[in-house]
């Protein structure tokens, strides 16, 4: 009893062969996205890889980039057989290799599942790596003249502006690092001198932040310096003042941007799961159509096509007992060996 | 004596409606380039239009984007005529309407050249009003509480960032306005009530900066405050840590650029628009003079005008000047004009 049976003739044969070839020209559009994206996420990773400490994942676009080219090339082939399905002596070259290609498409069903997967998974990879690194590049701003961190002040000062952030989790992590060089600092003068020895580590610690933490909305002039003292500026008040500099923490900023970048293209790949899964079901379709029929040289003759030979239980029975036996051919059986003696 | 005179046999005329057909689809898909340049340099002027003196600006983009969708109309009727112009049953449909037709074409090919022209002519222009425009946003710069000027303290510093400059000409200008509104100057202070008083105008000066102008490609930390006497540049070359360019000549240059490739390439869609125009020109008159010839399977030329430019010229002066004389009377036989004759027969 075949597992959804659908009788086919002519007309409907066609109509089928031409659906399943556009389908599979959809699939391979999807699938060149899905490689296109991998590539943006690939650059996006790159671009702030020194925000991550250089220590990123790149698994999931590299998975992203395999994945959208098998796509390519699977559905390509797909379509190229929906396009010669119609006539018998091109369809015959293909249709030993169906069955195997069946398989293919099942697995890579199965790898785009894992990859969707992951997409959900890594963010919490991504979302440690950032709070590691923006630690880092917080106290290696001020380290321009060191080979390998020159460009820290530039790259998360444009961070700062772009994302509109200031700090780890908010401003008052400036406040912890000693962020301007002691290059800059006039050792001369009392007052830096005080600061400087009236810090355990030594450390010349104010409460000022970065200009890139000013807020270009704010209607005065930005106050950079002396945060926490209100008597310092004319009517500020520290604790009410919100347009001053950016509230947010560059680790909540970064991480909702790559976590909705991650999630969309975990959402792209579901719906190409879907776009493949029905690929595959009118391929079987098709080719079973293509194979029940009565008289092969009649192209008018009705025949029926299925997604199963048999039910879907006994399919699975069929597959572990094929899968049992092939482990056991290696196995000589126990009962012939002393029967062949005696 | 006709201008570029070509004879053509019929298969060559059939070849020449359908090759003009076919260019006549391409010039409708110019025709939205066009349109979609056009919207593309509004929606680049709309953005920084607060640091614009005038909206003059404006109407080059518009001319664009009337031109880019008159070419897609007219393009699209030409590519019709130019089919049913293959056969001469067909052709006696449009006769009336092809001369029309061409002088519309003649006149919207002319505004795309002025379109091209202009877009290199407005540098001038630009930068006057860029000038002008700057010189407003900075001064209004500290007027975040003023109705209409809320928001340039934000354009000019998202400007300044974003095209790396400071000020009208460089960063000194800031110097010479008063950019920290007195609403957060402390009155009561008498250092900041020194400074207002030693000013003419009672402006509060220092030679300070915005925040926004401090360059990311610095190593060290901003200094924007005292930047006259800033001692620990001592230590290194004298060099700020602020955009040295000045934002009138970085606007300039990002809307030339632009505005030198938009014009490019509307000159290159001038160029293929005169070359179809010439194409139906040979295409109608070849048709008229087959069938003026009455055999449609012969010969028969074409040609861009009848006579030479000097007899054209001439004879299309005489039909305007006799346009005004259409009411005077001269040959008209109906009109009772007293004669010798019949004076004779009055006495008899």
């Amino acid at each position: 009893m075949p597992f959804m049976p659908v009788k086919f003739n002519l007309q409907k044969r066609v109509k089928l062969a031409q659906g399943l070839w556009m389908l599979y020209w959809f699939s391979v559009i999807a699938g060149i996205l899905i490689f296109s994206l991998g590539i943006f996420f690939k650059i996006e990773l790159r671009k702030r890889s020194e925000m991550m400490d250089n220590n990123e994942s790149h698994l999931v676009p590299n998975l992203l980039i395999l994945v959208g080219l098998l796509a390519c090339g699977l559905n390509a082939f797909g379509g190229k057989v929906c396009h010669d399905s119609l006539d018998p002596i091109k369809f015959s070259k293909w249709k030993p290799m169906l069955k195997t290609y069946l398989l293919l498409c099942c697995g890579f069903n199965v790898l785009l599942v894992l990859v969707s997967l992951l997409c959900f998974l890594m963010q919490f990879s991504v979302y440690l790596t950032l709070a590691e690194g923006l630690s880092y590049a917080i106290r290696f701003y001020k380290d321009t003249d060191t080979p390998g961190r020159c460009f820290m002040k530039r790259t998360l000062d444009m961070t700062q502006i772009e994302f509109h952030c200031c700090g780890n989790n908010n401003f008052r992590d400036w406040f912890e690092v000693q962020w301007i060089s002691n290059r800059y600092l006039d050792m001369s003068n009392d007052v830096v001198k005080d600061r400087v020895l009236s810090n355990v580590e030594g450390k010349y610690l104010m409460d000022s932040v970065p200009f890139s933490c000013c807020n270009p909305g704010s209607p005065r002039p930005c106050i950079q310096h002396h945060l926490t003292n209100n008597s310092a500026h004319y009517d500020y008040d520290h604790r009410t003042e919100e347009l001053n500099i950016w509230t947010r923490g560059c680790l909540e900023a970064l991480f909702s941007y790559y976590s909705s970048l991650m999630s969309s293209i975990g959402v792209f790949v579901l719906f190409a799961i879907i776009l493949e899964s029905v690929d595959m079901a009118g391929l079987k379709y098709l080719s079973t159509a293509l194979e029940t029929m009565a008289e092969p040289e009649n192209p008018e003759c009705e025949s029926e096509g299925w997604l199963l030979e048999k039910g879907v239980k006994e399919t699975f029975s069929d597959l572990l007992t094929k899968l049992k036996t092939l482990g056991r051919t290696n196995q000589v059986e126990g009962g012939d060996a002393p029967e062949a003696n005696t | 004596m006709a201008v570029g005179k070509v004879t053509f046999s019929k298969v060559e005329r059939e070849k020449l409606a359908e090759v003009l057909w076919l260019l006549n689809w391409i010039s409708v898909v110019t025709g939205t380039i066009l349109f979609g340049l056009g919207l593309f340099l509004r929606v680049e002027i709309h953005k920084w239009q607060e640091v614009m003196s005038e909206q003059g600006i404006l109407y080059v983009p518009h001319m664009l984007i009337t031109t880019g969708l008159a070419a897609c109309c007219i393009n699209f009727f030409g590519g019709k005529i130019c089919l049913d112009c293959a056969d001469t049953n067909k052709f006696l449909r449009w006769k009336l309407v092809m001369m029309p037709y061409i002088i519309c074409t003649f006149f919207f090919t002319s505004c795309v050249l002025a379109g091209a022209l202009m877009c290199y002519g407005i540098r001038s222009q630009m930068e006057e009003s860029l000038f002008m425009g700057l010189r407003n946003a900075m001064r209004y710069y500290k007027d975040t509480d003023t109705p209409g000027r809320c928001n340039l303290k934000r354009t000019v510093d998202l400007l300044q960032i974003q095209f790396q400059c400071c000020g009208n000409t460089g960063y000194r200008d800031w110097f010479h306005i008063q950019w920290i509104s007195s609403r957060y100057l402390d009155m009561s202070s008498s250092a900041v009530v020194d400074r207002m008083r030693s000013n003419v105008e009672g402006k509060y000066l220092m030679d300070g900066v915005p925040f926004s102008c401090c360059s990311t490609f610095s190593p060290w930390p901003c200094i924007q405050q005292h930047l006259s006497t800033s001692s620990t540049q001592d230590k290194q070359s004298q060099q700020l840590n602020l955009w040295r360019r000045g934002c009138r000549q970085a606007l300039l240059d990002h809307y030339t650029g632009i505005m030198q490739s938009i014009g490019l390439t509307v000159l290159l869609i001038w160029l293929f628009e005169l070359l179809v125009l010439t194409g139906v020109r040979y295409l109608q008159t070849a048709m008229e003079n087959v069938l003026r010839l009455g055999d449609p399977e012969s010969e028969s030329d074409g040609w861009i005008l009848e006579n030479s430019l000097a007899e054209t010229a001439r004879s299309n002066f005489n039909i305007i000047k006799n346009l005004g004389k259409c009411y005077q009377v001269d040959d008209d036989p109906n009109i009772n004009v007293p004669t010798a004759a019949a004076e004779e027969e009055l006495p008899s």
